[in-house]
């Protein structure tokens, strides 16, 4: 049987445009994932401790506000502390280009921005999924 | 990736412990066996398995973290098993009960884990069985198992829990004429959630009618609101005197090991399915009964071997 892959979608902060993070959601199971959605206005350390109980093999978070800065590398700072800071973290929202730079080098795995085609995106969570189960002790 | 090392760390509580524990034995890796084999019995039969069910939309989720709540001020370490159906044109599924427990997700002493049905019908998914008993060995007191949001059929919680709660809200009208015809006698628990909404008096008269007596109903049936907490302390202490009437007499036992049983079964046929398949593959019989026993009695001869 193939490897069912998990993931987490989650909005961290105190935005609440959660439309892009269903979508997203919405396709990745028609894509075959199960995608544990943990809903807005979410903390950090909330995401992280979620993702940990729930084994999911990669952590994708949305925002629109701005805030992504802050917020994505906080997550992946989160995950750390909770001794998961293998699980990849990818991000999308309204994300200005010269943002994308920073947060690659914070650690985020792959960022989608509103042009991003929807098999683009699918694809990088099938990829961030395939190498942290494989490379999982 | 070593198990008696996982092993030892599921049994101190570690969350990422338990999460990879469920999902190999989900996944049906080999190494499954190991783990369920090396499970502390003794705190499996301590724990408490609670079913709840009920139809889409009747406050499963909410209720389920209203108990959450309630058990925590027991000081109760909880585990939960959220499942969601999975599609059976992708296989995906959207997994989201966890977000009305999420006022829990930093509390250490709740584990959560959402899981999908993956094909199996019923109501609950495979593996629920084995969650259940990786949850109560890692030190959860409770385990609440909450269904898909069920119909009239859907009842395999009822062989895994200890103890089921069924959770109906107004508005659902003729489903819940139907259920009355078998469903609801065998719940240990009734509840009419969302108590403030209009038809609240009527659903609690049509449910009078399901318990022998007056008595009995008034033990039984519960009404809360769960999304104002209240109605809940109560249940809760329901629960507590049902769990320990069951334990005081033989109906604990007596469920675990039909439970046992059940799940047993469940597991063999899964096994057999790809021998029967194959068998099946190569049998072009004139009825589909007669198939079916041709390849039994071929099956009793290769065991004969």
């Amino acid at each position: 049987m193939a490897q069912q892959y998990r993931v987490l979608i989650g909005k961290p902060g105190l935005d609440g445009h959660d439309r892009g993070a269903k979508f997203i959601a919405r396709a990745l199971r028609d894509a075959g994932f199960e995608v544990v959605y943990t809903g807005i206005r979410r903390t950090a350390e909330e995401i992280a401790a979620a993702a940990i109980q729930e084994d999911v093999g990669a952590v994708g978070l949305s925002s629109m506000s701005g805030a992504h800065l802050r917020l994505f590398p906080a997550v992946i700072e989160a995950l750390r502390l909770a001794g998961a800071g293998d699980i990849p973290v990818l991000g999308g929202g309204i994300i200005p280009d010269e943002d994308i730079e920073p947060l690659h080098q914070a650690g985020v795995e792959a960022i989608f921005t509103p042009g991003t085609p929807v098999d683009t995106i699918i694809e990088a969570f099938r990829s961030a999924c395939c190498k942290h189960y494989r490379n999982r002790p | 990736m070593n198990i008696r090392e996982l092993l030892q760390q599921l049994h101190r509580g570690d969350s990422r412990s338990i999460g990879r524990a469920i999902s190999l034995v989900e996944d049906q890796n080999p190494a499954a066996e190991k783990i369920l084999a090396g499970l502390d019995q003794a705190r499996i039969e301590r724990s408490l398995i609670l079913g709840i069910t009920g139809p889409p939309g009747a406050g499963k989720s909410t209720l389920t973290a209203g108990l959450i709540r309630q058990l925590r001020k027991l000081d109760h370490r909880v585990g939960i098993i959220a499942i969601d159906p999975s599609s059976p044109v992708s296989g995906g599924a959207i997994l989201g009960d966890r977000i009305r427990m999420m006022a829990h997700a930093l509390d250490r002493e709740v584990v959560v884990r959402s899981m999908a049905t993956r094909g199996r019908l019923g109501g609950l998914c495979a593996s629920a069985g084995a969650a259940v008993r990786i949850m109560a060995a890692s030190g959860c007191n409770t385990v609440i198992i909450e269904t898909v949001g069920v119909g009239q059929t859907e009842m395999d919680v009822i062989g895994l829990a200890d103890m089921t709660v069924m959770v109906l809200a107004p508005g659902f009208g003729d489903d819940i004429q139907a259920m009355k015809a078998g469903i609801l006698e065998v719940m240990d628990l009734l509840v009419i959630n969302k108590n403030d909404q209009p038809g609240a008096e009527k659903l609690a008269l049509d449910l009078g009618t399901v318990f022998a007596t007056a008595e009995d109903r008034e033990i039984r049936l519960l009404k809360t609101v769960a999304s104002e907490d209240r109605g809940l302390e109560l249940l809760l202490e329901r629960i507590l005197l049902l769990e320990k009437k069951y334990r005081q007499g033989s109906t604990f036992l007596h469920r675990r090991q039909h439970s046992f049983a059940l799940e047993t079964m469940d597991w063999a046929l899964e096994m057999l399915r790809p021998r029967i398949s194959r068998l099946i593959a190569a049998d072009s019989g004139t009825d589909p009964r007669l198939a079916a026993h041709e390849i039994i009695d071929k099956l009793g001869q290769e065991f004969g071997k």
